[in-house]
C-alpha cells in the first residue's frame, strides 16, 4: 500500500434501488417495454412493414386461391400463426443483436437491471406490437376475406400471440450466436424454415415419412398451426387446442429461459 | 475473491479500489500481469498507457462486466462485480454505448428509471436526467436523436449516462478522444467539480499524456504490467523529466534495462 493523501470521500450510502437486482422488477421491466416501443415509433417503416404485410399476403393468398375457398381456410389460418412467429424472430434476433454490438447490453448489466427484467421487457414490447399485427391480419381474414372460422376469432388471437412470443424467445436465444447482422438473418431459414415444412401447412403431418413425423412432434410450429386450425374446425376449446396452446406457451417460456442464460454479466 | 461484510463506514477512507496480484486472462493470452495499485477515493486517478497495453480490461474488471479475474479486487469496500455496486458505479465505454434511434432525454429517461425506478422517483428522475444533460452541455441538443449527433456528442451521451444517480466512482474509458480543445478543457472542469464537490472518485484512462497533468495520481501501464504509480510531480522529479510523457518513456527504459539483465 502506497501514502495516499487524505481524501474527504463520502462513505453515505447510495439512493439505492429498492428492490434487489435478481428480483424480476415491475417497474424496470416497463420502463424496458416503453424503452423499446420508443425506439420503434422513431422507425415509422418498421411499424409499417411489421403491420401491412402479414395483410399483404392474406389477400394475396385469398385471390391466388380464388376459385377455391376451403384450401383459403386452410392455409389462411396457419398463416395467421406463422406470420407473427416469423416477424418477431427476425425483429427480435436484430434487436438483440444491435443491443450486444453497441454495447449498451453490457452497459446494462452492469446497471441493477435483472436479465429477467430485459427479457420481460422485450417480450411485453413485442408482444404488445404482435396484438396489433395479429388482430390487423386475423380481422382482416375474418370479416374482408371471408375466412370461415368455426370457433371464436378471439381463440385465433390467443394463438397468435403465443406464436409472436415464441418468436420473440427463439430471436433472442439464436442472436446470441449471432456475431453480425448477416449471421443472424441467415438464422431465419436455418430456425424457421424446416418448422414451416414440417408443421403441416403443405400437406398434413401424418401423411410424412414416419422420420420426419416424429421429428414435427418435437418442434413447436406444429402446435402452432395445429391450435390453429382446431380454431377452424371446432366451435368451442377442444382438449387438442388447449394441449397444443399449452405446449406453445411452454416453449417460449423454455427458450426465453435459456436465452436469459445467454446474457452474461461478464464476458471475456 | 472473498465476499466479507461491510467495513465499518466510520474506518479511515479506504481507498476507492484496492488490486493485489491482479491478473486477467483472455482466451491463451494473460492481458494484465500480477497488478498492484490502489485508487484513493476523491481524486482523479488517471490510467495511462499507449493503445492495447490493458488499460480497458483494467476497467471492465473494476466494473465487473470482465470474465476470468484472479487476485484481489475490492471497489468501493466490496468485491469487483458485487451485485450491490451496480448503482455506485458509473462506466463509459470507449465506443460510446447509447441508442442511436431515441433522443437524447429518452436515452437518459431510461437509464434513470433503471437506476432510480417507480413512478414515485418520476420528479427526482426529471431533475437529476436534466442535470447530466447539462453537465455534458448537450441542454440544446436534448431532443435530437443520439444517432443524429456528432461522434463527440454520442460520447458526451454515454458520459452523461454515467453520471445519472451520482455515482460515488466514475470510471472513464478515453472520455475525451475526438474531442476539440475547448470541450475537452470544459470536460476536466466537470471531472475536476465531481471531485471536489460531490466527492466523486474518477478513474480516467487516455493514451494521450498531456492530459496526465490533470490528475491528481497517475497509474502508468505497458503491455498488461504497472510501470509506476505516484502523482504526476513525484513522476517527474523521480525521474527528473520535464514530463510526464518524458517520465513514462523513462519508465520505459528503465523497465526494458531490469527484464533485459534479468534474462542475462
Amino acid at each position: 500500500m502506497n501514502a495516499s493523501p487524505a481524501t474527504t470521500a463520502r462513505t453515505t450510502t447510495p439512493a439505492a434501488p429498492t428492490t434487489g437486482p435478481s428480483a424480476l422488477s415491475a417497474s424496470r421491466t416497463t420502463a424496458t417495454a416503453a424503452r423499446v416501443l420508443r425506439q420503434l415509433r422513431h422507425d415509422p417503416r418498421t411499424i409499417a412493414l411489421l403491420v401491412l404485410i402479414p395483410c399483404l399476403m392474406l389477400i394475396l393468398l385469398r385471390y391466388v386461391f380464388d376459385a377455391s375457398p376451403r384450401t383459403f381456410d386452410d392455409i389462411g389460418a396457419s398463416l395467421l400463426g406463422i406470420f407473427p412467429l416469423i416477424t418477431m424472430f427476425l425483429v427480435t434476433s436484430i434487436a438483440t443483436l444491435r443491443e450486444r454490438t453497441s454495447g449498451t447490453l453490457e452497459r446494462l448489466l452492469a446497471l441493477p437491471l435483472g436479465k429477467a427484467d430485459l427479457i420481460a421487457g422485450y417480450a411485453l414490447a413485442f408482444g404488445a406490437l404482435a396484438i396489433v399485427q395479429s388482430a390487423l391480419a386475423t380481422g382482416l381474414a375474418v370479416w374482408l376475406l371471408g375466412l370461415d372460422v368455426t370457433g371464436s376469432p378471439w381463440l385465433l388471437l390467443l394463438v397468435a400471440l403465443l406464436d409472436a412470443l415464441l418468436g420473440t424467445a427463439l430471436g433472442l436465444f439464436v442472436s446470441a450466436f449471432a456475431a453480425s447482422e448477416f449471421q443472424a438473418v441467415q438464422f431465419m431459414p436455418a430456425v424457421i424454415f424446416p418448422q414451416l415444412l414440417l408443421c403441416g401447412l403443405f400437406t398434413p403431418r401424418s401423411d410424412m415419412h414416419p422420420v420426419l413425423e416424429t421429428v414435427s412432434d418435437v418442434l413447436p410450429m406444429s402446435y402452432a398451426v395445429d391450435g390453429m386450425n382446431q380454431v377452424l374446425r371446432h366451435t368451442d376449446m377442444t382438449a387438442t387446442f388447449v394441449r397444443d396452446v399449452l405446449i406453445v406457451a411452454g416453449c417460449a417460456l423454455l427458450v426465453l429461459g435459456v436465452g436469459a442464460a445467454t446474457l452474461r454479466r461478464r464476458t471475456a | 475473491m472473498n465476499y466479507e461484510p461491510d467495513p465499518p463506514d466510520t474506518a479511515a477512507p479506504a481507498p476507492a479500489v484496492h488490486a493485489d496480484d491482479l491478473t486477467v486472462t483472455r482466451g491463451p493470452r494473460t492481458v494484465l500481469h500480477h497488478l498492484r495499485f490502489t485508487v484513493p477515493r476523491g481524486r482523479i486517478t488517471g490510467l495511462l498507457g499507449p493503445s492495447g497495453c490493458g488499460k480497458s480490461t483494467l476497467m471492465r474488471a473494476i466494473v465487473g462486466t470482465q470474465a476470468k479475474v484472479t487476485g484481489t479486487l475490492d471497489v468501493l469496500g466490496r468485491p469487483a462485480g458485487h451485485p450491490t455496486l451496480r448503482s455506485r458505479i458509473g462506466y463509459v465505454t470507449q465506443a460510446p454505448s447509447v441508442y442511436d434511434d431515441l433522443t437524447v432525454r429518452q436515452n437518459l429517461d431510461y437509464f434513470a428509471a433503471i437506476l432510480d425506478p417507480g413512478r414515485a422517483a418520476a420528479d427526482r428522475r426529471h431533475q437529476h436526467v436534466t442535470q447530466a444533460i447539462a453537465d455534458v452541455d448537450l441542454t440544446s441538443h436534448a431532443d435530437a436523436l443520439a444517432g443524429n449527433l456528432s461522434g463527440g456528442q454520442r460520447g458526451r451521451v454515454s458520459l452523461a449516462v454515467a453520471l445519472l444517480g451520482t455515482p460515488e466512482l466514475l470510471v472513464l474509458d478515453e472520455p475525451t478522444v475526438g474531442l476539440d480543445p475547448v470541450l475537452r478543457r470544459d470536460l476536466w472542469q466537470l471531472f475536476h467539480d465531481l471531485a471536489a464537490t460531490r466527492g466523486t472518485t474518477l478513474l480516467v484512462s487516455s493514451h494521450v499524456m498531456d492530459e496526465a497533468e490533470r490528475c491528481h495520481r497517475l497509474i502508468l501501464m505497458r503491455e498488461g504490467e504497472l510501470l509506476a504509480e505516484d502523482t504526476p510531480g513525484a513522476l517527474r522529479s523521480r525521474t527528473g523529466a520535464d514530463t510526464v510523457e518524458a517520465a513514462f518513456l523513462s519508465l520505459v527504459d528503465e523497465a526494458a534495462g531490469r527484464t533485459r539483465e534479468s534474462t542475462r
